[in-house]
């Protein structure tokens, strides 16, 4: 068996990868769900339940697709350009605690500021404290030659460090009775919802429009195109003149900066404090979602709705069948592996036989 | 081993890639004691039918036999067995290792016991000795010119006992005089009954060397002529398909000063790159630069084209002096063609489009405000593709689909039409701007080059391949360990004196003219 390199180019491959890669996901994880038991047919049908069945479900699946556009935007956006941000997750976390160190209140009350203004600058610090954490790791990339999959990664853990340092010291909140959470932010600063009786916040239309915003930045500005030139062969980019050096760091201040969005999100839409458990992995998953998406801007808002209904599916449907909810965890890994193999043979095709 | 068999019998062999036939029935003999030139341009399927000889492919089609038994095919192991040898264009030699080690390497464990290891050297030396490649066998790879190492593969495949070698493209690499060291070893080893297959496209060497040259075109075997019945130009036209004539230059007037070059040096992690080169190139002059790869060409190139900075030393282009930024180069009206089309000439995974706008993108005429003007710089490569006759299915496809010919041109277009209005540039910076293409798009590259000096521009072509140098270049000088020899007048030159000094032997009076050159 070996890899043979394709001669034509077939843009239509690209877009049937992520499909047929995701139904090879649910062909693979339906042995799991048929070993633990449980019949396959069922556990599907209750998963898109779960998902998309009701109006609640619906709600929960756009509520927690949120943050994972966002995290998903941020890993698009910097691996199109081979800035490798693994670092999503402590990003958001400081997305979020910046938020609440703006519109917290502090002592009882907030800062005395009109409240547009707060709620300006409430994003603006949340969006410039992911920026500035991954501005580190691009800068040593490019000085130094130091590997940012390896700076991005470690320093998520001690972002968390962080965010558990301040929440046990200056921003703990007095009246949580111990628990390790962060003062509330402003009532008045919260996001307003979007359907009501439900969690979904204009979050999501920040989200959705980002999105847009990313894809018009790479496909029609100066700048977006150097960052594809950049990702796809930096020795031409550089060669033609295209400032590498400045595109990289631009880069890492887009993607940083829509990392701590999705951290702004969760605390002003969803939980209005920080704790170190408000995140199951929403920047682990954005790299899934980034990859299953092509890379593509908009590719991301499918991608996050796919991850977020088979996370929010398999909770209520492990409550029924009795298929552990840890298969949303295998679903999504098992999809970013396919993907991987199906965006491969858009290049390369296989052939059996001896060499 | 029977002498009344041929050496090797393919029959018949045909590989498919998909829809492209990359060898299509090709039957061939080689005898014993023969030289079989096979030649073709890029794309013939030369490589193709060496691999599948080689047994690194197998034939969709056909067989193979050596010395009449039957290869069994896709089995590299079963052709060394059989006595087939390969030189490849690139050696693949271990450099920190002795001579004696990469010979011996995945021939037979390396931890022999010592009496079997002199045993081995022993018997390498007396291959040494019987094809006269003299080598000495305790050398390490590194420290050996690129001629020893090219004897040194050759030895390695003698040693597996090889009566078939083949030889990709050999004298790529090679200065005219480690050629013609090549040329006497091979006589050796036909003196000696082996046969050897030469693979090459250039007809000059294919003439000296061959008894019979075998000519493939697009996958076919389009002749097969014994090397005293034919010609250089019949071969040239079999090759190509039809007549081609390469342009020639006529004499030109030369302007004023372009490109001055004084005391420039440049070093790179302690490593010297260019040392003290002092180079003036004319408005309407085409300088080339010979040199055998590895000498400080690429570094020379870096520094023309804005992405290698000068430690000291005056480097100006119109009496202005130059910082080493691309666009500044690009702003002064400087074309640059890289050599390395892939890796450095174009993205290959974005649109044509955007490649050929690329140098100029954040220009008015192509952005405004960081946003880019897609409908101008899409007509901008409309008008290129036009004019530089590049064959493209569209200008939204990804760069690199486009075939070598084709994307060379998209990257002279880009460094020719300046902005796109019909400016000529200032300067050319041409390195190695025919490597890889067939002898037309060859012919087309040369005449875009004799043409922009004729109007006017300097140009300073890069080249490995001398037969370039003296059809297009006015004078010519030579690069060695990063130093630069005096430009000569191609008039004045021979191709011996040009051969010595690429292999160093003119250098030490080269600096003494460099600076009277200066």
């Amino acid at each position: 068996m070996r890899l043979e390199s394709r001669s034509e180019y077939s843009p239509r491959a690209m877009l049937f990868a992520p499909i047929v890669a995701v139904l090879v996901t649910l062909g693979v994880c339906a042995l799991l769900v048929a070993w633990a038991g449980a019949p396959v047919g069922q556990t599907y049908a209750l998963l898109f339940d779960g998902a998309f069945g009701s109006r609640f479900a619906l709600a929960e699946t756009l509520t927690r697709a949120t943050p994972l556009i966002l995290t998903g935007l941020a890993a698009a956006v910097a691996f199109r350009a081979r800035l490798f941000n693994i670092g999503a997750e402590g990003q958001l976390y400081l997305g979020a605690l910046a938020a609440v160190a703006v519109g917290g209140m502090h002592g009882g009350s907030t800062f005395d500021l009109p409240l547009p203004l707060l709620s300006a600058l409430m994003i603006a610090a949340g969006a410039a404290a992911g920026a500035l954490w991954l501005l580190g790791p691009a800068w040593m990339k490019l000085k130094l030659g130091v590997d940012e999959v390896v700076t991005t990664l470690l320093l998520n853990f001690v972002a968390l460090l962080l965010v558990s340092m301040m929440l046990d010291g200056p921003m703990k909140d007095p009246l949580a009775m111990g628990w390790p959470q962060s003062v509330a932010l402003d009532p008045e600063l919260e996001f307003s919802r979007l359907i009501e009786r439900s969690r979904v916040h204009t979050g999501l239309l920040m989200a959705c429009g980002l999105a847009i915003l990313v894809w018009l930045i790479e496909r029609f500005t100066t700048f977006g195109f150097a960052l594809r030139a950049v990702g796809a062969n930096h020795r031409a980019a550089a060669f033609a003149g295209l400032p590498v050096g400045r595109t990289v760091l631009l880069c890492a201040l887009l993607s940083g900066a829509l990392a701590g969005l999705a951290g702004v999100g969760e605390v002003a839409g969803r939980t209005s404090y920080v704790t170190t458990d408000m995140s199951p992995g929403y920047g682990y998953a954005g790299i899934v979602i980034a990859m299953l998406a092509g890379l593509h801007p908009l590719g991301v808002l499918l991608a996050a709705l796919f991850v977020a209904a088979v996370q929010v599916g398999a909770d209520s449907m492990s409550r029924v069948v009795g298929v552990p909810n840890f298969i949303a965890d295998v679903i999504v890994a098992t999809a970013l592996l396919t993907m991987l193999v199906a965006t491969l043979l858009t290049r390369y095709r296989l052939r059996w036989g001896r060499t | 081993m029977n002498e009344s068999l041929p050496a090797l019998r393919l029959a018949n062999i045909t590989k498919r890639f998909g829809k492209l036939v990359a060898n299509d029935d090709i039957s061939l003999e080689l005898g014993t004691g023969e030289v079989l030139a096979l030649l073709g341009e890029n794309g013939a399927g030369k490589s193709t039918l060496v691999s599948i000889l080689f047994g690194h492919y197998v034939a969709d089609e056909g067989h193979i036999e050596v010395f009449g038994q039957p290869l069994v095919p896709g089995n590299p192991k079963a052709a060394l067995a059989a006595g087939v040898g390969m030189v490849h264009q690139h050696f693949a030699l271990a450099d920190n290792l002795s001579v004696l080690d990469n010979v011996l390497l995945g021939t037979e464990p390396l931890w022999l016991p010592f009496s079997r290891r002199r045993a081995a050297r022993a018997r390498l030396l007396h291959t040494a000795a019987r094809f006269g490649l003299g080598v000495d066998p305790d050398a390490r790879v590194a420290a050996l010119s690129v001629g020893e190492r090219q004897r040194v593969e050759i030895l390695k495949a003698l040693y597996r006992g090889a009566h078939i070698l083949i030889l990709d493209e050999p004298t790529a690499v090679l200065t005219p005089q480690e050629s013609e060291s090549l040329f006497a070893t091979l006589a050796t080893l036909v003196a000696e009954g082996l046969s050897v297959i030469f693979i090459s496209h250039k007809l000059d060497e294919v003439l000296r060397v061959s008894a019979r040259v075998a000519v493939l075109r697009g996958g076919r075997l389009v002749s097969v002529r014994n090397t005293e019945d034919t010609t250089k130009t019949e071969l040239a036209e079999l090759m190509v398909g039809r007549s081609v004539t390469l342009p020639t230059r006529e004499p030109r007037p030369h302007g004023d000063m372009v490109l001055n070059l004084s005391g420039v040096h440049a070093a790179q992690g302690g490593k010297t790159l260019l040392d003290d080169l002092s180079l003036v190139v004319r408005a309407g002059e085409i300088v080339g630069i010979a040199g055998v790869s590895g000498n400080g060409q690429q570094a020379l190139a870096d520094l023309l084209c804005g992405t290698l900075a000068a430690d000291s030393g005056e480097v100006s282009v119109s009496g202005q002096a130059m910082r080493a930024n691309p666009r500044d180069w690009i702003a002064r009206r400087v074309a640059r063609i890289p050599e390395d089309r892939h890796a450095v000439g174009v993205v290959g995974d974005l649109p044509v489009w955007e490649n050929a706008a690329s140098e100029r993108l954040h220009l008015p005429a192509f952005s405004c405000a960081g946003i880019v003007r897609g409908k101008a710089a899409r007509a901008f490569t409309r008008t290129l593709v036009e004019q530089f006759d590049v064959r493209l299915s569209g200008i939204d496809v990804p760069a690199r689909v486009l075939s070598g010919g084709n994307m060379q041109k998209l990257i002279l277009g880009r460094a020719l039409s300046v902005a796109g209005d019909d400016v000529t540039p200032t300067l050319i910076v041409a390195n190695q701007p025919t490597w890889g293409l067939d002898i037309g798009a060859v012919a087309y590259v040369h005449r875009c080059l004799l043409d922009a000096a004729a109007a006017g521009a300097a140009v300073l072509v890069i080249s490995e391949d001398l037969d370039e140098l003296f059809a297009i270049a006015d004078r010519i000088a030579v690069m060695f360990k990063g130093r630069l020899g005096p430009a000569l007048p191609t008039e004045g030159c021979s191709r011996a004196a040009v051969g010595l000094a690429m292999a160093g032997s003119a250098a030490s009076d080269t600096k003494g003219a460099s600076q009277h050159a200066a």
